[in-house]
């Protein structure tokens, strides 16, 4: 969508809501290098939401719709959970069918927008929680994986059912007590991450969302090798404060626990050799992009001064 | 939008774009002799569609298929296998949601499997088109035809219409989609068929020219947004309505339901001018009416032929269309009749029960014959029900224990 799609006539600017207005002066949309530092310089794609004070996830939204390389031409496809409560205050096109179906969704509408607009990006970004894309999606999840559709799956791990209120989940971990597991979660936290890699993602992370600048990095990463190459997949750890006994303020500290270089969201990643070569590629036009940028800065003020 | 503006232009396959309305009742027709999956397949080739999403299962594995060869020649935008009935119809409506024209088929127990999407694509107005061919769904497993399944599709808010023969196929899939994809419709269609008896035989239909095709389907005449970002995106609440419990939240939920089944009575003006009606009545005015759909009308034709040589005049009442139900078109037709039969191909008589539900007098309705499980209806089970019901002696069949 070109930028003069949401352009207003002069003569109707002073009648438009505020929220359109600074969506047309302040939005990001055609911004090379947006990132999560435009959060509080510009519209942000979210700015409310409804979910618990403190939820990691509205952390993890934020930094995610900062760090789309290209908002106005990206479709994000949801499940059912605390995500689905958020979707409704996105600032891009967003898609809640049915629970686990999210792969399938975004299966056929990458197509659809790959015939209809040929040669042009469009990106499919599915984020759903991992109920939805371990449990009742899963096999959705990796049969688009093998078929290689090219859309980036996010899945939102808090190692639960969060939205029905804490129930055992496959990527909980074992023996952790929750409502259908009374005794303790009997088997090991299914490794998506290692299925991702042999199921033929060519980019696979798992972290948490304590630092906003390896979100960024890692959601530039996986849009980009799923728009040229194939299915990417990415493991965002954010915890359900509420259901595992935390406060509002704990959310943060718990991440940082959960990563340590022991813990189970210790940073991994797999890149295959294809979607290596293209990120090298990719960080060195960046680099001359910046470069010319730093470059024109520097001749403006040098301008100014004469 | 653009489609009247485009007629007379190519499409990606070569076709000429032509007015539908021509396309169906003035171009010149060509008979073939094909059998009902190969005349779904020459449906599509002309229907300008853009996605096509097939899963095997008997007996619509054959037309799901020849749908891929159209693909191959270039026909088809897109065109890949998915993974089950569930997963099939959600890529339909993810592709349907990026403003694609969908086609996909079905049958029997991928149908039941399938079955969340469904109120989901009407929902969210996707105007789909997807086959059924009717088979068993009862376990011990079955493949034969049954049309039992059809029961469950009429309270998803998708358009149900049920083809009697191949060139009703032929027919109302592309007719279909002028309908469904009519703004103030834009609904989904079931268009449902006998499995085997109109997939797995032969017959002559006639074909319109193989050069022209449907104009393309604009998604910026739908009433829901195209989720293709070529439109900006809106906000669309602060609060989503499946967190509240409160008036305006049911409210909301509400009237959006009644507005899917307002959408489905609107299809009916639509739905009358390119079907030529509703309903097909033949001897308005007998006082023994066979009401019924599918190929049971086929067979109760047969059996008004062997009760007219018996002297006993019987009517016939096709019903085209379940959803819109052609209520008022039910009782005008069965005014003046005394007897109303409905002969079904399946266990449970739904569509007596529909009718009953319709008319006056609905001790009028005699619910039956009903086979299943893949049996056929030979019409004189139907006259014999009929004599029966009538307190007639009729010579007794074998095999029905009678």
């Amino acid at each position: 969508m070109s930028k003069e799609r949401i352009k207003i006539a002069p003569e109707m600017f002073e009648i438009m809501p505020s929220e359109y207005q600074d969506l047309v002066d302040r939005a990001t949309y055609g911004k090379e290098g947006r990132g999560w530092k435009d959060i509080g310089t510009s519209k942000e794609l979210i700015e409310e939401h409804s979910l618990c004070a403190g939820c990691p996830e509205s952390m993890a939204f934020r930094y995610i719709l900062a760090s789309l390389p290209a908002p106005e031409d990206t479709v994000m496809v949801g499940s059912t959970g605390c995500t689905s409560l958020v979707f409704p205050h996105v600032g891009v096109h967003n898609i809640h069918s049915l629970f686990g179906n999210q792969n399938a969704i975004a299966s056929g509408l990458k197509r659809a927008l790959s015939v209809r607009f040929p040669g042009q990006v469009k990106d499919v970004v599915v984020l759903a929680g991992d109920g939805a894309t371990v449990d009742i999606g899963l096999d959705m999840t990796l049969q688009a994986w093998f078929r290689q559709e090219k859309f980036t799956t996010i899945c939102f791990d808090n190692e639960l059912y969060a939205n029905t209120g804490g129930q055992e989940s496959g990527l909980m971990q074992k023996g952790f007590v929750a409502k259908m597991a009374p005794v303790g979660k009997t088997f090991e936290k299914v490794k998506l991450p290692e299925i991702a890699r042999e199921s033929g993602c060519h980019y696979v992370v798992n972290c948490t969302v304590s630092k906003p600048n390896l979100v960024e990095k890692v959601i530039k990463n996986a849009i980009h090798v799923a728009r040229e190459i194939g299915p990417t997949y990415l493991q965002l750890y954010t915890p359900c404060i509420l259901e595992i006994g935390k406060n509002s303020m704990e959310g943060l500290q718990e991440m940082r626990d959960s990563e340590k270089p022991t813990e189970r969201f210790a940073y991994k990643e797999y890149v295959s050799d294809e979607a290596k070569e293209l990120l090298t590629e990719l960080a060195a036009k960046e680099k001359e992009r910046k470069a010319a940028a730093k470059k024109q800065l520097a001749e403006k003020q040098l301008a100014g001064k004469a | 939008m653009a489609t009247q503006s485009l007629v007379g232009t190519k499409n990606r396959s070569g076709q000429v774009v032509t007015d539908p309305w021509k396309m169906m009742h003035e171009a010149e027709r060509s008979p073939c002799f094909f059998t009902g999956s190969e005349v779904i397949k020459e449906a599509i080739r002309r229907a300008n569609c853009d996605v096509m999403i097939a899963y095997p299962i008997t007996p619509q594995s054959e037309a799901a298929a020849l749908i891929g060869e159209l693909f191959a020649e270039g026909f088809i935008g897109d065109y890949f296998r998915g993974e089950s009935e569930f997963a099939v119809m959600s890529q339909c409506a993810g592709a349907a949601f990026g403003g694609a024209r969908v086609f996909t088929t079905t049958a029997g127990p991928g149908t039941m499997r399938a079955m969340e999407n469904f109120p989901m694509w009407a929902g969210a107005r996707l105007p789909i088109q997807m086959i059924v061919t009717c088979r068993g769904i009862n376990s011990p497993l079955s493949i034969q035809p049954d049309t039992l399944e059809i029961s469950y599709l009429l309270n998803t808010g998708m358009l149900v219409w049920h083809a009697e023969t191949a060139q009703d196929f032929y027919d109302w899939i592309l007719k279909g989609y002028m309908v469904s994809e009519e703004p103030d419709v834009h609904l989904p269609l079931a268009l449902c068929c006998d499995g085997f008896f109109v997939t797995h035989t032969k017959d002559v239909v006639n074909l319109t020219p193989a050069d022209m095709c449907l104009p393309p389907y604009d998604p910026y005449r739908s009433p829901v947004p195209c989720m293709d970002m070529e439109c900006p995106p809106v906000r669309m609440m602060r609060d989503p309505f499946v967190m509240k419990s409160n008036y305006i939240s049911y409210a909301t939920h509400a009237s959006w339901q009644q507005e899917v089944w307002a959408a489905v009575e609107r299809s009916r003006k639509h739905a009358i001018r390119w079907l030529d009606g509703l309903i097909e009545v033949d001897r308005p005015d007998a006082e023994i009416l066979i009401v019924s759909s599918g190929t049971a009308v086929s067979q109760g034709r047969e059996a008004q032929a062997l009760l007219e040589e018996d002297g006993i005049e019987v009517g016939i009442v096709k019903v085209k269309t379940l959803r819109p139900w052609p209520e008022e078109e039910i009782r005008q037709a069965t005014k003046n009749a005394k007897h109303i039969i409905v002969p079904e191909f399946n266990v449970t008589g739904w569509l007596a029960k529909e009718i009953r539900a319709t008319i006056p007098d609905a001790d009028r309705v005699y619910a039956g014959p009903h086979v299943c499980g893949g049996m056929t209806m030979p019409p004189e089970v139907i006259a014999a029900d009929i004599k029966k019901h009538l307190g007639i002696k009729a010579e007794s069949l074998a095999g029905r224990g009678s």
